[in-house]
């Protein structure tokens, strides 16, 4: 967490990720290209950030390995799609504030049920296997497998369309270069998250207890402060944040199924290794290291894309054992 | 005779397997500086995480003041006003001198006559206000522990080994501080491996072996009685000055 959230920056990973970006566009040859795949891989980074920057901060708090946190985003999706269908007339209009009527609330609703099912999830799955890493891995799978079939029961088997409004459909074209421009939306929802959470841990109390707790949780409790209360706190907050993720990816895809968080963990699980369990500062700078490179490598040599974040992690691992801002834990 | 602040009867705490406290019985007198001495291994250290709950007794009375906190958690008996700190220092090491003292003060923002009080003491948390504690040398991390501890006043403080791997300059600076934190008559129940600090700070003393309180009484006396000495400790005092 040093990373961001102190007072020293390393600048090692950042100029990295500059030198991926640079050899790319020296690769690609064209610019506008590189333009749109920069785009596309920033986009898509902010979104695993989004959906995995939850997961990471309860890891470092309370050590608690949740495999169901795929759950949460395939929740956010859901009911973003009910909710757009249910503004299906706002969805449809050429107005961008219209729209804004129907994706607001979407968004907003998804956050809302993901960060409710959070909290009663931490309270009958989580709770009773603290501290027991085995029993956490099966309980939240299994609590996974379960919950993907209420939502079967709720919404049923079938894909369920998701479809973006009107003026977030297409590209902004400058020049050569096509930016999609529910790709800039997502970049801008990911940069206000991202810092929301910079201003949280570094300005507030309860953020520096959240940074403290990650390192030293029984010192925090020696201080009279209440960890658990924090613990509950930031899974429902990671909650709402995969649902808010798992809400814009439906959009992107304009389609939910079933498995949209599931096939998401993957990504979300090398993100916060990149990174550092329990670094936002990582959480980030992994998530648009994974997101350049799916991109970039999906141009260049579509043959490795699907085994490119492996071989980015194992990399990353090999330098830096720890990911790229390992947290002080004591 | 000064009335007991914290008093501990019949304490047995387990961990794991392991039967480490068996039976300790410790009073520790209000506003005076309790030393808990022993070897290595005798139970010292799980006797001050126990106080705190981050232990918890199995059996056994823990009486602080008129509550008893043998089932309250680590919070609970913290916000009775209790601070701890610990053989490890504790400190977190990617937060600043500053946020590490903010988050020691319960009440607010700690008290700017406080903190130069605190400063006299340990000039290098003023001089490395905003630099990340993981940055502080070792001896600075003590003093940033200790100086957490008594960001308020506190009506008992547990120190692990606060002199422990400690240069000599330090150790003095140490003994200095915790003379003027005894004038402002905060109790402490302190873990020491340094006679000279243990003697020269002192009012009362408890000898642990084998996870019992085997001797109790004035340090005084202790320091005087150097075959007393090499019974309960195996060495005399005098020996390690």
């Amino acid at each position: 967490m040093k990373a961001i959230e102190g007072q020293r920056v390393d600048w090692i990973p950042p100029a990295l990720m500059l030198a991926i970006m640079l050899g790319a566009l020296a690769m690609i040859g064209n610019p506008s290209t590189w333009v749109t795949l920069t785009v596309a891989g920033l986009a898509m980074g902010l979104l695993i950030f989004i959906m995995s920057s939850g997961l990471t901060l309860v890891f470092g708090l309370m050590d608690v390995m949740n495999f169901a946190h795929g759950l949460f985003i395939a929740v956010g999706a859901y009911v973003a799609a009910s909710v757009m269908r249910l503004f299906s007339a706002s969805v449809a209009s050429e107005s961008f504030l219209v729209n804004l009527g129907a994706v607001v609330p979407a968004l907003l609703a998804a956050m809302l049920v993901a960060g409710v099912l959070g909290l009663a999830f931490e309270r009958v799955i989580i709770r009773p296997v603290y501290g027991q890493h085995l029993k956490q891995i099966l309980i939240t799978t299994g609590g996974m497998i379960v919950a993907e079939q209420l939502i079967h029961v709720f919404w049923g088997p079938d894909l369920l369309p998701l479809p973006r409004p009107t003026t977030l459909r297409g590209s902004f074209l400058i020049g050569d270069m096509a930016i999609e421009k529910f790709r800039l939306i997502a970049v801008v929802v990911g940069l206000v998250v991202f810092a929301a959470m910079i201003v949280i841990l570094n300005r507030t109390k309860t953020g520096l207890l959240i940074r403290a707790g990650v390192e030293n949780k029984e010192m925090v409790e020696a201080m009279g402060y209440r960890i658990r209360r924090l613990f509950i706190a930031v899974f429902v907050a990671g909650s709402a944040l995969a649902g808010l993720g798992g809400a814009l990816w439906g959009m992107y895809q304009e389609s939910v199924t079933v498995h949209i968080g599931a096939n998401m963990m993957v990504l979300i699980f090398i993100v916060i290794i990149i990174g550092g369990l329990g670094s936002i500062g990582g959480c980030f700078t992994g998530a648009l290291l994974v997101g350049l490179v799916a991109n970039y490598v999906g141009f260049l040599s579509p043959k490795i894309a699907l085994g490119s974040n492996i071989l980015l992690m194992v990399m990353v691992l090999l330098w830096r054992p720890q990911g790229l801002y390992p947290v002080a834990k004591q | 005779m000064a009335e007991n602040l914290l008093t501990l009867a019949g304490v047995h705490t387990h961990i794991g397997h392991y039967h480490i406290l068996q039976g300790v019985d410790l009073a520790v007198p209000r506003g005076e500086l309790t030393m808990l001495l022993g070897r290595n291994g005798a139970g010292k250290t799980t006797t001050l995480r126990t106080i705190l709950g981050l232990w918890r007794a199995s059996a056994g009375a823990l009486r602080f003041e008129a509550a008893d906190i043998a089932q309250l958690e680590t919070p609970a008996i913290a916000n009775l006003g209790i601070a701890y700190v610990p053989e490890s220092m504790g400190i977190f090491a990617g937060l600043t001198v500053q946020e590490n003292l903010l988050l020691a003060a319960r009440r607010g923002a700690p008290d700017e006559k406080r903190l130069d009080w605190i400063f006299r003491f340990f000039p290098p948390m003023k001089t490395f206000w905003h630099l990340p504690a993981g940055l502080l040398s070792g001896g600075q991390k003590q003093m940033l522990s200790i100086s957490r501890a008594i960001v308020e006043p506190r009506k008992l403080v547990l120190i692990d080994e606060p002199t422990k791997g400690l240069a000599p300059a330090i150790i003095n600076n140490l003994i200095e501080a915790f003379a003027e934190l005894k004038k402002t008559d905060t109790t402490i129940l302190m873990v020491e491996q340094n006679f000279h600090a243990a003697k020269s700070l002192g009012d009362s003393v408890a000898v642990m072996d084998s996870g019992r309180i085997v001797h109790s009484g004035q340090m005084a006396e202790l320091a005087a009685d150097s075959a007393l000495q090499t019974r309960l400790l195996g060495l005399s005092l005098e020996a390690h000055q």
